[in-house]
This record gives structure tokens, sequence and C-alpha cells, in this order.
């Protein structure tokens, strides 16, 4: 291994001397908050986005009279295939906004560790 | 037949392939040059492997998009809309909504607690020569399948490009170029090849659509109307058909099977995208959690923006050339170019696919040779120590050499198969068997060794044995079929859908479920609190190298 590189080897090796309090940082309850205020935003919105993209596709599969229905200049299946476009770019402006404050609480728990 | 005689009739004078060949030569000097530069600047692993992780928010998210909008989805996606219309268009969709999987879950995680490859996560609190081999294997497999379908496309292109010029001398030029990349620039030159080719793909696409739109007068009332009947010969006989409505592909008049195989490519492209060891690696080339975000948002805008273009040269091959004018389904995209732009333009789409080929292989090639020196030399044969400093890189680019190789021949002695199932086999494997395994490494505190190798083994043998048995493999055809067309295996399909994933990738997660639950791995729960820290927070990431 190059000498430039800090030595944190991702197989197990058992932990290196000096190694942050891995656990202590675990159970910390600031560090269970930021788990808990991850997970609220991920689950509901991973199936959310699935249950839309998967919508799309069983509408189209065995609902397609539905779908040929037109719509403006084009119909319901085209619509809606655009519009999981502005579904995907509307969740990923979401997910970087909430991602931003969980970097802080982030930042904060690794200072309080580090630090000490 | 009648596919001949269109052509015969509707093809204008030779296009002056020496500017399409020019273009190409500059792209081919540039990024010779790109190769020189990175070469001088990189010293050390990281630098060879992750590009110094120096690489910024939107240079990765130019690669990362640059590695996904490959030739396949250019020329495979056109032809698929051209011939096929409105199911065609579902593959761009797919394409875009799977960079969510990686944007929520596989990203950040990955670029926090891992070094190189994806291994690194999957082997982080695991026995890691087991599961590492494993994952080598599976990223190889991918890699490999990727490429052949790549290879393939660009040997097609060039036949039409330069007729004179053989199909293997074409591949064998592709082939030197990639590994000339990865040998002397690795990641760093890798990267730069792919941001200069993705910039070229976006413009080449919005010039593209911005003449199908001219052709329509800017009007999407009659843009879309002219979808709706659209002429052409099939089996002799001339029918008309609404492209704008769905079924041309999916439909159950085609095939009873066909909502299901809809289906089941969905889950293949949403569970596979995260899942791609070369889409992976590129997380690992930037500084932090926080930019590889950022990346994958910028790679969300290119990609999302490219696959809507898909919309105007796909439907608008459909309408303009009719499929009837399109020899192969891969050349719907530079016929069209041809069409509405002219030689000049025929030329400038032909060098940008041929750039796309190039740098997507080199992208495949990097990925793959990683895998092998540093999951199975370095970790695997040599139990995580190398043995003389700098032999990990050596190991790699002496196996880029090989892939390439290997490549070549299997480009050459496959080129009459179709690209698009090659790369949706490649998907099938990414979903069934790597993202279950990496879900569980973050998500799941009991899981261990014996599931995640349970876990990508049922969903590499699921995959390839259900393609295998597929109407894609499987099928009896008459006599007068020609060579290229034919099954390989003249016997009635025994598995109904050409996508496997709505079996393969519940057998992935099963796998994975099953083989944990047989055994309990203590080690593997008491590391689970270090790995959930750094994924979480980023402490202990790899850093970026100072210049």
């Amino acid at each position: 291994m190059a000498a430039d590189e800090p030595n944190f080897p991702p197989e197990n090796r058992g932990a290196a001397p000096g190694a942050p309090p891995w656990q202590a940082m675990a159970d910390a309850p600031e560090y269970k908050g930021l788990l808990r205020s991850k997970a609220r935003f991920v689950v509901p919105m991973t199936i959310f986005f699935l249950v839309y993209y998967f919508a799309l596709l069983v509408l189209v599969g065995y609902f397609p009279d539905l779908m040929k229905i037109k719509v403006g200049p084009c119909n319901l299946a085209y619509v809606f295939a655009f519009s999981q476009f502005i579904m995907s770019w509307a969740v990923a402006y979401a997910y970087v906004r909430a991602a931003a404050r969980w970097d802080k609480s982030a930042a904060e728990i690794v200072r309080r560790f580090t630090t000490r | 037949m009648f596919f001949f005689l269109h052509l015969a009739q509707a093809a204008p004078a030779p296009p002056p392939k020496r500017i399409a060949l020019l273009m190409f030569l500059s792209f081919v000097a540039a990024t010779l040059a790109i190769t020189w530069w990175s070469a001088r600047r990189s010293r050390g692993a990281s630098a060879y492997f992750a590009a110094g992780r120096r690489i910024t928010g939107w240079q990765n998210g130019l690669a990362v998009a640059g590695d996904y909008m490959s030739a396949a989805s250019f020329l495979g996606i056109a032809g698929m809309i051209a011939f096929s219309g409105y199911d065609g268009f579902m593959y761009s969709v797919g394409f875009l909504v799977a960079y969510l999987t990686v944007l929520l879950i596989v990203a950040e995680p990955l670029r926090n607690a891992g070094k190189y490859t994806m291994a690194d996560l999957l082997a982080y609190r695991m026995s890691a020569r087991p599961v590492r081999a494993m994952a080598a294997l599976s990223t190889i497999v991918v890699s490999t399948l990727y490429m052949i379908a790549q290879m393939i496309g660009a040997g097609e292109l060039i036949g039409l490009l330069v007729p004179g010029l053989p199909f293997q001398t074409a591949v064998i030029g592709v082939g030197v170029l990639m590994i000339i990349y990865v040998v002397f620039g690795g990641m760093l030159a890798t990267t730069w090849v792919q941001i200069v080719k993705a910039l070229l793909l976006m413009s080449g696409s919005i010039f593209l659509s911005v003449l199908v739109m001219s052709h329509f007068n800017f009007s999407l009332t009659t843009f879309f109307d002219s979808l709706r009947h659209i002429s052409y010969h099939k089996g002799g006989a001339l029918v008309t058909q609404n492209f704008l409505d769905p079924g041309l592909k999916f439909g159950t008049a085609v095939d009873k099977w066909g909502p299901l195989n809809l289906i089941s490519l969905g889950l293949a492209l949403v569970f596979g995208t995260a899942g791609l060891p070369h889409i992976l690696v590129r997380f690992y080339t930037v500084p932090d959690a926080r930019t590889a975000r950022s990346s994958v948002v910028w790679a969300m805008a290119l990609i999302g923006v490219f696959y809507i273009m898909t919309t105007f040269f796909g439907f608008g091959a459909a309408v303009i050339l009719t499929p009837d004018r399109i020899a192969s389904s891969n050349m719907a995209a530079p016929l069209l170019a041809q069409a509405l732009g002219g030689d000049l333009f025929f030329a400038f789409i032909s060098a940008v696919a041929f750039a796309t080929i190039l740098a997507v292989v080199a992208g495949l090639t990097i990925s793959a040779s990683t895998s092998f020196a540093h999951d199975f030399w370095t970790n695997v044969i040599h139990r995580g120590t190398e043995r003389k400093a700098g032999e990990e890189v050596r190991v790699a680019r002496i196996t880029a050499f090989f892939v390439g190789a290997v490549a070549i021949f299997l480009a050459i002695n496959l080129s009459k198969l179709n690209v698009a199932f090659l790369v949706g086999l490649a998907f099938a494997v990414a979903a069934s068997a790597n993202l279950p395994v990496i879900v569980f490494s973050i998500f799941w505190k009991r899981f261990n060794t014996l599931g995640a190798c349970f876990g990508l083994g049922a969903g590499l043998l699921s995959s390839i044995v259900l393609i295998i048995l597929s109407p894609s493999i499987m099928g009896i055809d008459a006599p007068t079929v020609i060579a290229a067309k034919r099954h390989l295996i003249q016997h009635a399909a025994l598995f109904p859908l050409t996508n496997p994933g709505i079996v393969s990738i519940p057998l992935g997660f099963l796998g994975a479920v099953i083989g944990t639950l047989l055994r309990r791995e203590p080690r593997a729960e008491e590391r689970f609190a270090e790995l959930s820290v750094r994924a979480n927070t980023g402490l202990g990431a790899e850093q970026a190298v100072a210049e």
C-alpha cells in the first residue's frame, strides 16, 4: 500500500489502535436519531417511486386501452411516462435537501467522538 | 427482401466517409493526449484506480452519465423506438428512474465504506476471500457481457462508414485504443475520455432532436399525430400501425407474456443500475460522499434530458425513415442524422457513436481489471497484502491487456448476436446478484459471509440459466431463417420471459436470506456498528490524494 494513503483496510483485521469508538458512536442517541431521520425519508420515498414507476408498467401492460386515451396532443401512456422524468427529478431534489440536514448532524456526531 | 429493395432505392450517393473518419481520428487524437497527460500526473494505486479521488461533482456526473449512455442506449434505444414505438420508450423511462436507487440507497454508503470496488463494501464485515471471489466473478461477468455488446456495435458502425475495412480490423482498432487508455492512463484518463464523449453525445443528440422537430415545424401536435399512422412493410405486406400507443412490443397481441416481460425488464433496470460495477467504481473517484451525491444529481439531470430526447430521435426515425429504411435497428440514429442533416451530420453522429463505444469499453475494462487486481489478486490470492509496492497496479494493467484481448476475440466471434439482449442480461445479473448483497450489507446486521456467497451465486446462476432457457436463446426457426437470426438452441423455449429479472431478483434476495439464516457469524455482527457508522457519517473514509 502506498505511503500516501491512510491505512483503513476494508478487510477484517481487527480494530487498529487509536480507531474511533465505533460501538459507542453507534449506540449514541444522536446517531440513532440520524438513522431514524434517514429511514423516515428513504423508506417511504423508495416505496413511493417504486409504486409510481411500476404503476406505469402495469397500466401499459395490462390496461393498454386505458392508456390509449387521448390527452392533449398525445395520449395518457406518453404523459404518464413523461411524468416519470419529472417525478425522478423531484425525488432527487427532495433527497438532496434532506441529506444536507443529515450531513450537519453526522458532522456533529463525528466531532463529538473524535475530539476528546 | 423489401428491406434491401428500399434501401437500394433510398440510398443517396455514398457519403464522404473521409469526414467521418477525420472526425473520429481527431477524437482519438484528443483522447490519446488525455491519456498522455493522465499518465504523467498519476502516481500510486489510488491515482490509478480512483483518479486520486479528486474528480469534482459535475465532472463525475458527466462521467457517470457517459458510462451509462452507451452505444446500446444511443443506438439501441433509438432503434427500439423506431421499430417498436412507445414500448421502446419504456427503456428510456426505466434508465432514469433507476438512478433513484443509486441516489437513495447505494452511492453514499459505497463511497464511505469502500476503497476501489463494490466488493470492498460487501467484504467489510465478512470473510474477505469467498465474498471477494464471488463479487469479482460477478463483476467480470457483467462487464464482459456489456463489453461484447458495445464492441459488436462498433463493428457494425465501422462496416457502414468504411465499407472496405474488414470487421476484424475495426474491432481490433477499438480494442487496442481502449487498452491504451486503461493501461497507461488509468481511471483519470478513462474519466476524462468519458467526460469529453458525454459532452459530444449530448450536443449531437440535442442537434438531432432540434432537426427532427424542425421537420415537424416545431409543432408537438404535428409530431405526435404523425406517430399514429406509420406504414411500412412487414413480412411482405404493407401495414399501418400506431407507434404512439403501447403494445407493439410488450402487448398481449404480440406475446401473451408481454406485460410480464415489461415488468420484469423494469425490475432489472431499477435494481440493476445500482449494481453495475462500472457505474459503482465512479463513486470512488470523488473526494467524499457529498460529492458522490451531487454527482448522481448531475448525472440524473443529463441522463433525464438525454432519454427525453430519445422521444425525438427514436420516434423521429420511425416517422421520417419508417422501419423500411432502417436496415439494422442499431443504425436508426445515424441514418436519421443523414436524412435530416446530410452527410456531414451523419459523419458527426457516427463519430460520436464511435467515441461512445470507445469510452464505454474503456470504463468497463478498468472496472473489470480493478476488480481482478484488487479483489482477486491482492485480497483472495495474497490475503490482502501486496508483496511488492505497486504490484496491484501492475496486475491491473496486465489484466486490462488480457480483458481487451478477450473482448476483441469474443466480439469477432459473436458478432451476430443482438446488442440489446446482452445488455439486458448484464442488467439482470447486476440486479439479481449484486444489488441484494449490497443492500443487505448496509442494512442487515445479521447478514454474513454465507449469505453474501449464496446471494451472489443464486443471482448470477439464475439469471444466466433463465436467459439460456428463454426465447432469447431457445426457439424453433423455419429452415429458411438465415444463420444470423437463428436461435442458438433449436428447441421450444423452456422459460417464457426474455427478461429473467422477475424470477432471478427474488432468487438473489432469497439466496442471501437463506445463506444468512443457516449460520451465525458473530464477527460480522460485531463489525456492523463500525460499517454503519462509517457508511452514515463518512468517518474513516478514503481521502483524496493531495496533488
